[in-house]
C-alpha cells in the first residue's frame, strides 16, 4: 500500500518534470525568442529577479481573495441559517441572490467602479462569486435532514434552536464544505477577472494587473511568472479547503471514506 | 368488521386457558380513530385499539394498511382526523425505533444514545451510567466510541434500540425494526428483544409484515386490512414469555401461525382490495 502511495505521488511529479523538460528543450532547440515563448528556466529566473514587484502583487491578490472568501463564508452561512429558520425570508430574498449570481462579474465590475475605488470593486466582485455557492450549498444542507431524525427530535420535544444546533448544522456541514471548496476557487477567479476589468495600477496592483501590464510591455517571461503565482495560489486554496474538509469529515462522512482495497 | 374476531379468539382459547394474562391496565386507548391525509388518502378508519401495560402487541398487515400511521399517532408526530387517543396513565415516555437505524452519522454511538437524555437536559456525565446501561442491554458495551458507519447493520439497529431505551420509556414503538436485516440476524435480535422486554417489563407496540415474527414475539396480534386501514382481527398468543427457539417447534406455534395467516388473508379478501397483497 505504501508503494502504491509512493507511485501515486511520484508519477504525476515525473510527468510534470518531463513536460517542463520537453518545453525547455523545444524552446532551446528551435531558438524560440522569449517574446514568443520563454523557457521554464527563464520564467524561474524572472520570478526571482522580479520578486520584489511580484510578491507585492501576490500579497494584494491573496489578501483580496481571502477577505472576500471569509466575507462570503460568514455572509453565506448566516444567510443560509436565517433562510432555514425563517422560510418566508428565503422566498423573499433567494431570487435576488440568484440574479447576482447569474450576472457575470465581468459585467458588474465596470459599474462597481463608478461607485467604489478599484480595490473595493475587486473585493466586492470576488465576494459576489464566492458567496452564492456557499449560500446555496449550506441552504440545501440545512434542509436535507433525515426526516426520521427530525421526527425523533420532535418526539423528544426539542426546541427549534437545539434542532438547528444538534441536527441541521451537523447535517449541513458536508454541503457547506463542498460550497466552500467551490467558493474558494471562485473567489480567486473573481478577484483576477475583476482586476483585469478594473485595470488598477500603482500600489494596490495585484497579479492580474501585472499580467496585463507585462502584456503591454511585451515582457512575456514576467507574464508567465505572474501566471505561475496565480496557479500556485489557486492550488494552495484548493489544498487548504480540501484539507479542512477532510479534517472535519473523515471520521464519519462517506465522502472522506477510503475504500478497503 | 367484528366477524373474524370470534374465530381468532376461539383458537386462542383452544390453546389452553390463560396461564398468564391477568387483566392489565390500559396504557393508551385509541377510540374510533380516523386519519385522512391532506391528499385525501384515508389511512385509518374507526380504529379501536387498547394498549395494555406490559404487553407485547404486534400490528400485522399488508403494506399501506396504516401501521406506521398508528405508531406516528401514538408518538404524537401526527394528529388523528377523527376520534381520539387517551392516555390513562399520567407519565408516558416513549421510545421510537424506525425501520432504518436512523443514527446521526456525525456522532458516535455514545452520543447517539445520549441524545434523548441530552434533550431532557442531562449532561454527558449525568447521562453516562444510563447510556452505558442501555448499551449493555442491547449487547453493545464497548462500542460507545464507534461511529455508525463502523457498525454492521444489526449493530446499528441495536444502537437505535439502545437510544429508544435510554429514557426508560413506558412504551416502546417499533416500526418494522428488523425488516432490512438478514434472517439470522433477525432471529437473534428477536430473541434479544424478547429477553429485554421481559427484563424491562416494557410495553411494546411492534409493526411487522411477518406472521412468524409476530407470533414468536407477541402476546397479542392485531391484524389490519388496507383501504381504508382498519383493524379486522385480533389473535392472542397465550404462551408464556420469555420464549426461546423451542417455541418455534411447538404445535401451538404452528397452529397460531396458521390461524394468523388465515386471519390476514381473510382480512385482505374481506373487501375488494386490489393490488398488493402482503404474502407470508
Ligand atoms: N404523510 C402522508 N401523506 C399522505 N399519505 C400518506 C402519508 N403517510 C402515509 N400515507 C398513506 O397512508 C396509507 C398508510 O400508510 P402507512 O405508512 O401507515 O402504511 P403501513 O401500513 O405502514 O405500510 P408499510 O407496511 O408499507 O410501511 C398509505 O396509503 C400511504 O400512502
Ligand atoms: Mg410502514
Amino acid at each position: 500500500m505504501n508503494r502504491d502511495r509512493a507511485i501515486r505521488t511520484l508519477l504525476p511529479a515525473l510527468a510534470f518534470l518531463a513536460a517542463l523538460a520537453a518545453w525547455e528543450a523545444i524552446v532551446r532547440i528551435n531558438h524560440i525568442p522569449p517574446v514568443i515563448l520563454p523557457a521554464p528556466s527563464l520564467i524561474g529566473a524572472t520570478l526571482v529577479k522580479d520578486w520584489p514587484t511580484l510578491s507585492g502583487s501576490l500579497v494584494v491578490t491573496l489578501s483580496i481573495t481571502l477577505e472576500a472568501l471569509v466575507a462570503a463564508t460568514v455572509g453565506g452561512t448566516l444567510l443560509a441559517l436565517l433562510f432555514a429558520q425563517w422560510r418566508p425570508l428565503e422566498y423573499t430574498f433567494f431570487p435576488f441572490t440568484v440574479i447576482l449570481q447569474v450576472t457575470p462579474v465581468i459585467a458588474i465590475a465596470p459599474l462597481l467602479l463608478v461607485y467604489l475605488t478599484p480595490g473595493e470593486a475587486v473585493l466586492v466582485c470576488s465576494f459576489l462569486v464566492a458567496f452564492f455557492p456557499i449560500l446555496a450549498n449550506t441552504s440545501l444542507g440545512l434542509t436535507s435532514v433525515d426526516h426520521n431524525l427530525l421526527d425523533l427530535f420532535q418526539m423528544y420535544r426539542a426546541s427549534s434552536w437545539r434542532q438547528l444546533l444538534w441536527l441541521r448544522i451537523p447535517a449541513a456541514l458536508p454541503y457547506f464544505l463542498g460550497g466552500l471548496r467551490i467558493g474558494g476557487g471562485l473567489a480567486l477567479i473573481g478577484a483576477i477577472v475583476a482586476e483585469i476589468a478594473a485595470g488598477s495600477a500603482g500600489e494596490g496592483a495585484g497579479l492580474a494587473f501585472r499580467i496585463v501590464e507585462s502584456g503591454y510591455r511585451l515582457n512575456i517571461p514576467r507574464m508567465f511568472a505572474a501566471l505561475v503565482l496565480i496557479s500556485v495560489s489557486g492550488v494552495a486554496i484548493f489544498v487548504c479547503t480540501t484539507t479542512l474538509s477532510w479534517l472535519l469529515l473523515h471520521r464519519w462522512h462517506d465522502s472522506a471514506r477510503r475504500r478497503e482495497p | 368488521m367484528a366477524a373474524p374476531l370470534p374465530a381468532a379468539r376461539a383458537v386462542a382459547n383452544a390453546t389452553g386457558d390463560a396461564p398468564s394474562a391477568p387483566a392489565r391496565e390500559p396504557l393508551a386507548r385509541l377510540a374510533q380513530v380516523g386519519k385522512t391525509f391532506q391528499n385525501g388518502v384515508e389511512a385509518l378508519r374507526a380504529v379501536d385499539l387498547e394498549i395494555r401495560r406490559g404487553e407485547f402487541l404486534s400490528l400485522l398487515g399488508p403494506s399501506g394498511c396504516g401501521k406506521s400511521t398508528i405508531l406516528r399517532l401514538l408518538a404524537g408526530l401526527a394528529n388523528p382526523s377523527l376520534g381520539r387517543i387517551d392516555w390513562p396513565a399520567t407519565e408516558h415516555d416513549l421510545g421510537f425505533v424506525f425501520q432504518e437505524p436512523t443514527l446521526m452519522p456525525w456522532a458516535n454511538v455514545f452520543d447517539n444514545v445520549w441524545l434523548p437524555l441530552r434533550l431532557q437536559g442531562q449532561s454527558r456525565a449525568t447521562a453516562r451510567p444510563r447510556v452505558e446501561e442501555a448499551l449493555a442491554q442491547v449487547g453493545l458495551s464497548g462500542f460507545d466510541r464507534a461511529y455508525p458507519r463502523e457498525l454492521s447493520g444489526g449493530m446499528k439497529m441495536r444502537a437505535s434500540i439502545a437510544r429508544a431505551l435510554a429514557t426508560r420509556p413506558a412504551l416502546l414503538l417499533m416500526d418494522e425494526p428488523f425488516a432490512a436485516l438478514d434472517e439470522i440476524t433477525r432471529m437473534k435480535l428477536n430473541d434479544d428483544l424478547v429477553a429485554l422486554k421481559c427484563e424491562l417489563n416494557a410495553t411494546v407496540v411492534f409493526v411487522t409484515h411477518s406472521v412468524f415474527e409476530s407470533v414468536y414475539l407477541s402476546d397479542r396480534i392485531v391484524v389490519m386490512a388496507p383501504r381504508p386501514g382498519r383493524v379486522v382481527a385480533e389473535v392472542a398468543v397465550p404462551a408464556p414469555q420469555p420464549r426461546n427457539e423451542d417455541f418455534r417447534l411447538r404445535a401451538e406455534y404452528a397452529e397460531l401461525c396458521r390461524e394468523t395467516s388465515r386471519a390476514l388473508h381473510r382480512a385482505m379478501g374481506a373487501e375488494p382490495a386490489g393490488g398488493e397483497t402482503g404474502s407470508q
